[in-house]
């Protein structure tokens, strides 16, 4: 069910619009196009006596099911899209019930388009519009279906409180009817029509009269004044299914008659197996099978750990990967990208930076951020089963119409044979995006038509398999002068994790990566004389998108870099930020962790507090670090941050995502990096790539602002603004400037 | 034949003896509160009970487990939930929460041996779970909120 055009529908849609007399607000908005201007993937699997007036809700006289497409990856968006819906439906938590829904063009994100295109947040000029109705335009030709880059609130915000309104409309429409009451007379409230006489209709006693009549999509949103659920702390829908361990992650599903595999692949990425043994792999218990995929061995067993055991035991002769073996080389070839024919992009260029360089005091400093890996606790892991004539594949995964073309490509099938069933997933921050998983599966269950296979990855198959965070670097000079940053030069070289992503889908990006100037590009300090350029990276290990993406190294080049020009200026961090910021609404940021800071100046005693912010995701953010070094190491005691979001839309799940961005950040810059020996990732268990750990952990006080007009996300980045943060706070306990990730190469922490 | 109780269920298996409890109880018990995530006890995502203890499912190996009583989380809660799991609600302390099930069984021995936990005793006890989505914060104002209603 789910994907298949439905010619007659659309054209049904067409003719209802000119029915209403076409667009429903007095401006154009591209959310009401996109819940009204698509098949609803959702009709053809219907019941006979159940409705589905768009894409994400359907009702049937048992239960109403709000569709939540974004992937739940444990950042609370299964519960975030359901309450945008339920506001307008007048729906209370505990009435309904959550689906992720079909892989579907319906689903096309609207909220990506800032992303793909280099305009500040707040620049509205025509020429950022422009750019972003043709980002859009192409999202929607593409039916680009994806959660990623914090773009689940912005594509849902308007689009998902127009899908519930039209919901109720059309209830409404059909009670209307059913008892002959004026429609202005009659309103909804609590899952209930409400007659003019008091009369209690449920929705689901309307859905098969509500079934047979034209979605009404002339409707009006209600003013925030009057909402109930959007901005108040809710219990998230799977909080409770997540303390009972009743949840079901897709690791722990079953289907009939399923079998258990797990796999071992080249370590050195992209080459071949060339020969192996499995004689010993063969004789260990519960071992059903062994057999060749395209890069390696897949062992299937009676159960999970049969099978991890058997695979590990098969001997296995590999061909060399497509990049250099060794570390050093690939620190070497991002050295050797600092030339004008490796340039990607000169993002900006102002005043005039080369007579501004002349000065003899010019600042520079070189940084450098490592690859790191993923590694969601939950493990790469996905279910299929492969017929003659249909396909099935159970796996938590944040692109489905993307994994649902692949398993058609792989099996020979088209995409309409084949059924995907989005999963709750144990973590992603990026790794859900890629297919290792879902080929392997594939792979095995071709081989073994009509009975279902789980594939399982150890978390030491997991590491090696993982396409790292890119590496880069960054060259950055400047100049101070009578206590003033006067010139920024600043250069920053890195693989390109969206370019090779998408080369791996044979979708070859064009242009220059708009991730890799992440902090430069959009740096919003006045600056005189700035410049800002990237290079490419090529020959270098496979990448992928790992949260917050070019901002993960980007906003630590950056506002460590930034830093620096301040002390030598001799100016407060905090308030030197603050003097620069040229937009009110980002000022206001700096300002607020100012204040709940209660920022003062240097500490002393041995204690320093750091200061970074920057635009990541269209989000201003800005983050103060308190460290004390003590003897022996440096201890996080505190840390303040804030955001502008335009809108909380649950104010304790936001705290807690911001929260976990921290401390996926500063985790990583403290303690994690991939390194390669011999093509192989040298980091294959959390004892040499561990994050941060409870102790490490200190209170984090978080606020949201809605100062600005511009609706974003949260889940990335957090995650980008803390390491500058705590560097610059261990510069300002111990006058150590770190410019390295993993900071535990260079200073202890307790 | 091996032989032992899990949440107060009798169940028997004929596994290899070297097999991991963990997978035991997934793969042949169908009881997945208990997960996988590194396999060499660096994560704690397996944390379950054995006769009242907290131990890294992934390390028992199950021909050593004749005769004994294991709690997993389906246990826990069964009959109501326990005040580690209701302060886990209240505090809204999942994300992903794959990692919880684990967190909440380390949380609530840590309960039964010291009653009134202070942060360093909450650290200590709670160092060994990994959650990669960062709860942390919660977790330690969950733990606290449980002490008091203990």
């Amino acid at each position: 069910m789910g994907h298949i055009t439905n010619i007659s529908r659309r054209t049904f849609l067409v003719g209802s619009a000119a029915l209403t007399g076409g667009v429903a607000f007095g401006t154009w908005s591209f959310a009401q196009d996109a819940v009204t201007d698509v098949p609803n993937p959702l009709l053809p699997g219907l019941g006979p006596n159940a409705a589905s007036f768009n894409a994400w809700v359907k009702i049937s006289p048992e239960k109403i099911t709000l569709i939540t497409p974004h992937a739940d990856v444990g950042q609370g968006v299964a519960s975030s899209q359901a309450i945008l819906i339920a506001e307008e439906m007048d729906l209370d938590l505990g009435q309904f019930e959550t689906e992720f829904g079909p892989p579907s063009a319906a689903y096309w994100n609207t909220g990506l388009a800032n992303e793909f295109v280099p305009f500040t947040e707040t620049d509205h000029s025509p020429a950022a519009e422009a750019a972003r109705e043709g980002a859009r335009k192409y999202l929607k030709e593409s039916g680009l279906q994806i959660t990623g880059g914090s773009s689940t609130i912005p594509d849902s915000y308007e689009k998902l409180r127009l899908a519930g309104a039209v919901a109720r409309e059309t209830l409404k429409a059909a009670a209307a009817k059913r008892s002959g009451a004026a429609l202005a007379d009659i309103r909804t409230q609590s899952g209930h029509v409400i007659l003019p006489d008091g009369t209690k209709i449920p929705y689901g006693q309307l859905a098969t009269e509500a079934a047979q009549l034209p979605p009404v999509q002339n409707v009006a949103l209600r003013a925030p004044s009057q909402w109930r659920l959007i901005g108040k702390p809710m219990e998230r829908v799977d909080i409770k299914a997540k303390a009972t361990g009743a949840l079901k992650f897709g690791i722990d599903q079953t289907v009939d008659g399923m079998v258990f595999a797990s796999v071992k692949l080249n370590p050195y990425k992209g080459g071949a197996l060339t020969a192996f043994d499995a004689g010993t792999a063969e004789a260990m218990p519960g071992v059903k099978k062994v057999l060749q995929i395209t890069n390696g061995i897949a062992v299937i067993a009676s159960n999970s750990w049969y099978a991890m055991q058997a695979v590990d035991a098969v001997e296995c002769t590999w061909a060399k990967g497509n990049y250099p073996p060794e570390q050093a080389e690939h620190w070497a070839a991002v050295e050797a990208s600092f030339s004008p024919a490796k340039v990607d992009k000169e993002w900006r260029n102002e005043g005039d930076i080369a007579a501004a360089l002349k000065d003899a005091t010019v600042i520079d400093a070189e940084y450098r951020a490592p690859y790191v890996a993923h590694q969601p606790l939950e493990p790469l892991n996905a279910i299929a089963v492969v017929r003659e004539d249909a396909a099935e594949i159970w796996v938590g995964h944040q692109m489905p119409r993307i994994v649902q073309s692949m398993v058609a490509t792989l099996t020979g099938l088209k995409p309409e044979q084949v059924v995907f069933h989005n999963q709750w997933s144990g973590g992603s921050f990026g790794h859900r995006l890629e297919f290792e998983n879902v080929r392997t599966v594939i792979e095995i269950a071709k081989e073994m038509r009509g009975t279902p296979v789980k594939v399982v990855f150890s978390r030491e198959e997991d590491f090696l398999q993982d396409f790292p965070r890119q590496i880069a670097m960054a060259r950055n000079r400047g100049v101070v002068k009578d206590g003033k940053i006067i010139a920024a030069d600043m250069h920053f070289a890195s693989a390109s994790a969206v370019r090779s992503q998408f080369g791996r889908l044979g979708m070859p990006a064009q242009g220059p990566d708009t991730q890799i100037p992440a902090g430069i590009w959009n740096m919003t300090y006045a600056i005189p004389n700035y410049r800002a350029t990237t290079y490419a990276v090529e020959g270098v290990s496979p990448t992928s998108s790992w949260r917050s993406v070019g901002a993960s190294t980007g906003g630590f080049f950056a506002e460590c870099f930034i830093d620096e020009l301040i002390h030598a200026a001799g100016l407060d961090p905090l308030k030197a930020r603050i003097a620069m910021s040229t937009i009110d609404v980002y000022r206001k940021v700096l300002e607020a962790v100012g204040e709940m800071s209660d920022w003062k100046g240097p500490l002393g005693n041995g204690k320093g507090r750091g200061v970074a912010f920057m635009e990541a995701f269209g989000v201003p953010i800005a983050e103060v670090v308190e460290v004390s070094a003590t003897a022996k190491g440096i201890k996080i005691d505190k840390i303040w941050i804030a955001a502008e979001v335009g809108k909380v839309v649950d104010p304790v799940n936001f705290e807690n995502l911001v929260q976990g961005g921290v401390v996926w950040g500063l985790g990583h810059a403290i303690n994690c990096e991939l390194t390669y020996s011999q093509g192989a990732a040298q980091q294959t268990n959390y004892t040499s790539h561990e994050g941060m750990r409870m102790y490490q952990c200190p209170p984090i006080e978080v606020r949201g602002l809605e100062n600005g007009s511009d609706i974003h996300g949260i889940g990335e980045p957090p995650t980008a603004i803390s390491p500058p943060a705590l560097a610059n706070a261990i510069f300002a306990a111990t006058g150590k400037r770190l410019r390295e990730m993993p900071f535990n190469k260079f200073i202890d922490f307790v | 034949m091996i032989e032992l109780t899990v949440n107060g269920e009798k169940r028997q298996t004929d596994v290899s003896p070297d097999m991991p409890l963990l997978w035991v109880l997934r793969d042949e018990f169908g009881i997945t509160g208990p997960k996988y995530g590194c396999g060499i006890a660096q994560c704690g995502a397996c944390t379950v009970h054995i006769n009242g203890v907290a131990v890294r499912s992934c390390q028992a190996r199950i021909g050593e487990l004749g005769g004994a009583q294991v709690l997993t989380i389906e246990g826990l809660g069964a009959k109501s939930l326990h005040a580690v799991q209701k302060a886990w609600i209240d505090h809204q302390v999942p994300q992903c929460g794959y990692c919880q099930t684990g967190q909440i069984m380390q949380a609530a021995a840590l309960l039964d041996k010291t009653p009134k936990p202070t942060d360093e005793d909450i650290d200590m006890a709670m160092s060994g779970n990994l959650c990669r989505c960062g709860t942390y914060v919660r977790i330690r104002a969950a733990i606290h909120a449980a002490a008091e209603k203990l």
